[in-house]
């Protein structure tokens, strides 16, 4: 009975939604209550206290702004920002790619629990990790004690930097990669080898290009984490003027001597790259969902 | 009867402005602004102050509960903030209600006078021309001092590890900095050779913290570096805490840190908590807080209770204010202020990296 | 960034096999590479937080009155967060899901806007409102209210950075469910409330509860944006992070510790129950797709 009338709202929704489409206008309610209920809510929220942001930069005249973003001491923190955020999300790649090789093609006892425990960087605080990672490192630590004699420094050096941020950012190219390689299909695959194509390159020529996009999403997504990341470089870094000051530290570094013009006009160019790599994460997805298939 | 229907909500040409308002008031009721003036009997202070003090103005704010309850029969409630002295100032300008204030430096005591929360004539209060409390800059060094660092110019020695903290933020950071140079000056040198001095102090800095407890934890607990440059009060109880891993070393001259306190007169007044924060204040100078002050490392005001604890605190050479400059002010814009003497050391210190 | 791994059908066929030493190799180096950078430091927290045995770390936990209301104050936080990134999702995904509007795809990139900003900035933005060099804050003085330095600021911020997690999961099912089954709902006269309820709720439950935890997960755990907005008074606006560091500073590692491991144990429940949510979500969506 309930079977059956499932199946009459089912007929009778086909027919709607062809009617509709040729209509125009979802006959659906709710439209200006959810579109006016989100709308303000982003700009309470998001919009509004943004353009704050920006008013307050633009409030410099552009020779000001311009001597406050490439002061020396600035850009040494872009500079030091972009390379450890970049070096950490390279590094993301290339284990985070391993990874979900790994976790897709082969089989090992805890698979599932290991598979649960990628996420766990987007869980835990950020304090908490550079907590975790300063004690960890430091001469005196667990993991301390036996690099530092051979010369790792892992704490308070750009290496520390770029090493919190490959934890913050470890889960971003392992999901993203890991559904494209599951959904790889093994006749491809059969097929080249088949023709006689080595293992090699069917990896190089297959399997690396159909994965390319989701890598390169990945790597996005870790380098804009990286720039951004504050709660757990604070513990790790050591904020050293032109050489350890990432520009989200200088950023509250000159909020707390009161100088806001220039800790906004700081922030909106960080601000900025991120809205640039985001267009860029968004435009690889549109592009791989077009040639991917 | 008709069932109240509330599917009106999703039709007609207002439903958006509708959602609108919906988000208005969610939003409202989940943030509940704070009332700022409390309608409540209970008696409350905020003292937000910089890094190092938090535990001798939590051990004097017990002691002044216990006080007032024994006299006025009431129960009070002192909360405490900490952080960098820089940036506890910016934070009561942007109106953390503080009812009361204490700074590591005059010249952040300076900055919130500016945005009117002080009284016109607060340079001239006793929290400010002499404060219950001072201290200097010391060296605290690792157990027997293995680098022999006696006074500032071993500091520049190649391989010595100086932690302290960023002076652009930190009043422990600018103290430093200025104490190495009254030395220079002290002793007679040039402009050119203080800078030079200053150089290669800061090339042995590998941390530098946000404020002095975050350049002790550096030092003490991530056993970084060989030498801190810190508050007495802070060494003090950093030996007594790590039970004879550290020394301290008192360098020939140091410069005389008296941290301002005053009651934030905008705050108590819109708050109604003057009474209570001029007491509060009143009793730091108390016989019983100046003891605790003492025994948390501060050197009091008090000539008598000084002369208690004299095995403490051993006489130092201290400068003033005036060896490196006309007043605060201007020693804070002409050293750390933008592209200030602060930033051209480092400026050097990077140029010298780069050859 | 959520995993919605679907094993597919195809999965099961054989694939050309990498000969043994080379699964070895790979899966060593991957397992150790997880075990470095995620075992270890999770081992690390538990193990420092319990050094000096279960009756000292409760002492730390709830021994001192500021932790104790630390960790009150991120319980009362984070659900006042969820709720608001709830209403906002639902409505949010339901406009952008099934109508098709002039500005959509840029309120979707809108949408996402906290996720690509620093959560420094995040803050940044409401000192910048709500300071009192700020737009509102003579305004709000005056009128005797205040916002920054305590709880709302503190809600204000993480609603900012939470704000994407919800609606970034609803949206996607929303679509894959379609809207036949509404529209007939709509058709045989319900209301939009009947609609909501009876058809759309029970379709989105699922992920609706991820999104929930992951929303809740970062309230939580948010530093950098309730850095910057708080007025760091003990015992009256330290979230559970802030009081971490609070802690680190004042030499009480073991407490610091203690405190992190319960942030470490919620990352954990949260892992958890997301990872039983991704296979029901898989089974549910398994389970739609046979019956159409």
């Amino acid at each position: 009975m309930m079977a059956k009338i499932e199946f009459g709202i089912r007929v009778q929704g086909v027919i709607l939604v062809a009617f509709i489409q040729s209509n125009k206008g979802s006959p659906l309610p709710g439209l200006s209550l959810s579109l006016g209920y989100s709308v303000t809510y982003l700009s309470l929220i998001v919009l509004i206290p943004l353009s704050a942001c920006f008013i307050k930069a633009g409030s410099l005249s552009p020779t000001e702004f311009w001597t406050i973003v490439w002061s020396e001491r600035t850009r040494a923190a872009y500079s030091l920002t972009f390379t450890t955020a970049f070096l950490a999300a390279l590094i993301n790649a290339a284990i985070g790619f391993l990874v979900a090789w790994v976790l897709v093609r082969y089989e090992f006892p805890f698979k599932r629990f290991v598979d649960a425990m990628i996420d766990l960087p987007l869980a835990l605080p950020t304090a908490v990790a550079g907590l975790v990672y300063s004690s960890l490192y430091v001469e005196s630590g667990w993991l301390g004690q036996f690099l530092v004699p051979l010369g790792i420094n892992a704490a308070y050096t750009k290496f520390a930097i770029v090493w919190v941020l490959v934890f913050t950012g470890f889960p971003f190219v392992v999901r993203t990669v890991q559904p494209v390689l599951e959904e790889i299909e093994p006749e491809v695959e059969e097929a080249a080898s088949i023709l006689g194509a080595s293992r090699l390159q069917v990896f190089t020529r297959i399997l690396l290009p159909t994965v390319f996009p989701a890598i390169l999403s990945g790597f996005a997504q870790a380098f804009a984490r990286g720039l951004g990341e504050y709660g757990s470089v604070i513990f790790v870094s050591s904020n050293i003027p032109y050489k350890t000051e990432l520009a989200p530290v200088l950023i509250v570094t000159r909020l707390e001597e009161m100088a806001f013009p220039e800790a906004t006009a700081i922030a909106t160019v960080l601000l900025a790259a991120s809205f640039g790599i985001l267009a860029f994460i968004n435009t690889i997805e549109i592009w791989s969902k077009r040639f991917g298939k | 009867m008709k069932r109240f229907d509330l599917g009106f909500m999703f039709s007609g040409k207002n439903a958006s402005v509708l959602g609108g308002v919906i988000a208005f008031v969610l939003v409202f009721i989940a943030i509940q602004p704070i009332q700022k003036r409390s309608n409540s009997n209970n008696l409350e202070l905020l003292h937000v102050s910089f890094d190092p003090t938090r535990e001798v103005i939590h051990e004097i704010n017990e002691a002044f509960a216990k006080d007032w309850q024994k006299f006025n029969n009431g129960k009070v409630q002192i909360y405490q903030s900490h952080g960098g002295s820089g940036s506890q100032a910016r934070s009561v300008a942007d109106g953390l209600p503080a009812d009361i204030a204490s700074f590591a430096l005059f010249t952040d005591m300076e900055s919130i006078a500016k945005k009117k929360l002080l009284h016109p004539s607060w340079s001239k209060s006793k929290g400010v021309m002499a404060p219950p409390w001072n201290t200097a800059i010391v060296f605290l060094v690792r157990k027997g001092n293995p680098k022999n660092l006696r006074d500032w110019p071993d500091l520049i020695q190649q391989g010595v590890g100086v932690i302290a903290p960023n002076p652009k933020i930190s009043g422990n950071g600018r103290l430093a900095f200025l104490s190495a140079w009254g030395y220079m000056l002290d002793k007679g040198h040039d402009d050119f050779e203080t800078r030079a001095f200053l150089k290669n102090i800061y090339k042995n800095v590998p941390v530098m913290d946000a404020s002095a407890r975050a350049s002790q934890v550096t030092f003490y607990q991530k056993k970084i570096g060989d030498v801190q440059l810190a508050f007495e009060s802070e060494a003090l109880m950093a030996v007594k805490e790590s039970e004879g891993q550290l020394d301290i070393v008192y360098p020939s001259i140091s410069i005389k840190i008296e941290p301002p306190i005053a009651v934030v007169d905008s705050n108590v007044d819109s708050k109604d908590t003057r009474l209570l924060a001029e007491n509060y204040l009143n009793f730091f100078y108390g016989l019983e807080a100046q003891r605790i002050i003492a025994k948390n490392g501060y050197r009091p005001f008090d000539v008598s209770i000084l002369r208690e604890f004299e095995s403490k605190f051993p006489p130092m050479k201290l400068f003033d204010i005036s060896l490196v400059g006309n007043s605060w002010t201007e020693v804070q814009s002409v050293f750390f202020g933008e592209d200030g003497v602060f930033d051209q050391v480092f400026k050097a210190i990077r140029n010298d990296g780069k050859n | 960034m959520g995993n919605k791994t679907i094993i597919t059908a195809s999965l099961k066929k054989k694939r050309p096999e990498d000969s043994e030493w080379v699964r070895y190799l790979l899966t060593t180096m991957a397992l150790g590479v997880v075990f470095l950078i995620i075992g270890i430091p999770v081992f690390h927290v538990f193990f420092r937080a319990f050094e000096k045995g279960p009756m000292v770390y409760l002492d730390n936990l709830f021994g001192n009155p500021n932790t104790r209301h630390s960790i009150f104050l991120t319980l009362s936080i984070a659900p006042r967060v969820v709720f608001l990134s709830v209403v906002f999702g639902v409505s949010a995904a339901w406009a952008i899901a099934r109508f098709r509007f002039p500005g959509r795809t840029i309120l979707l990139t809108l949408m996402d806007l906290p996720l690509a900003v620093s959560p420094v900035v995040a803050g940044l933005v409401f000192v910048l409102i709500f300071g009192m060099q700020g737009w509102m804050g003579e305004w709000l003085s005056a009128n005797n209210m205040q916002i920054l330095f305590g709880t709302p600021s503190l809600v204000l911020a993480t609603c900012f950075v939470t704000l994407p997690y919800v609606v970034r999961e609803l949206i996607p099912v929303l679509e894959t469910y379609g809207e036949e089954e509404e529209l007939a709902a709509v058709s045989l006269g319900a209301n939009g409330w009947q609609m909501f309820w009876r058809i759309t709720m029970p379709n989105i439950r699922l992920a609706l509860v991820y999104g929930i935890i992951l929303c809740n997960a970062r309230a939580m755990g948010e530093f950098g944006a309730v850095y910057v907005v708080s007025g760091r008074i003990s015992g009256l606006n330290d979230t559970m992070p802030l009081r971490v560091e609070k802690l680190f500073q004042e030499y009480d590692m073991p407490a610091a510790f203690a405190l992190a491991s319960v942030l470490t144990f919620l990352a954990l429940v949260t892992l958890g129950v997301k990872t039983y949510l991704e296979k029901s979500m898989a089974h549910q969506k398994a389970d739609a797709g046979e019956s159409t």
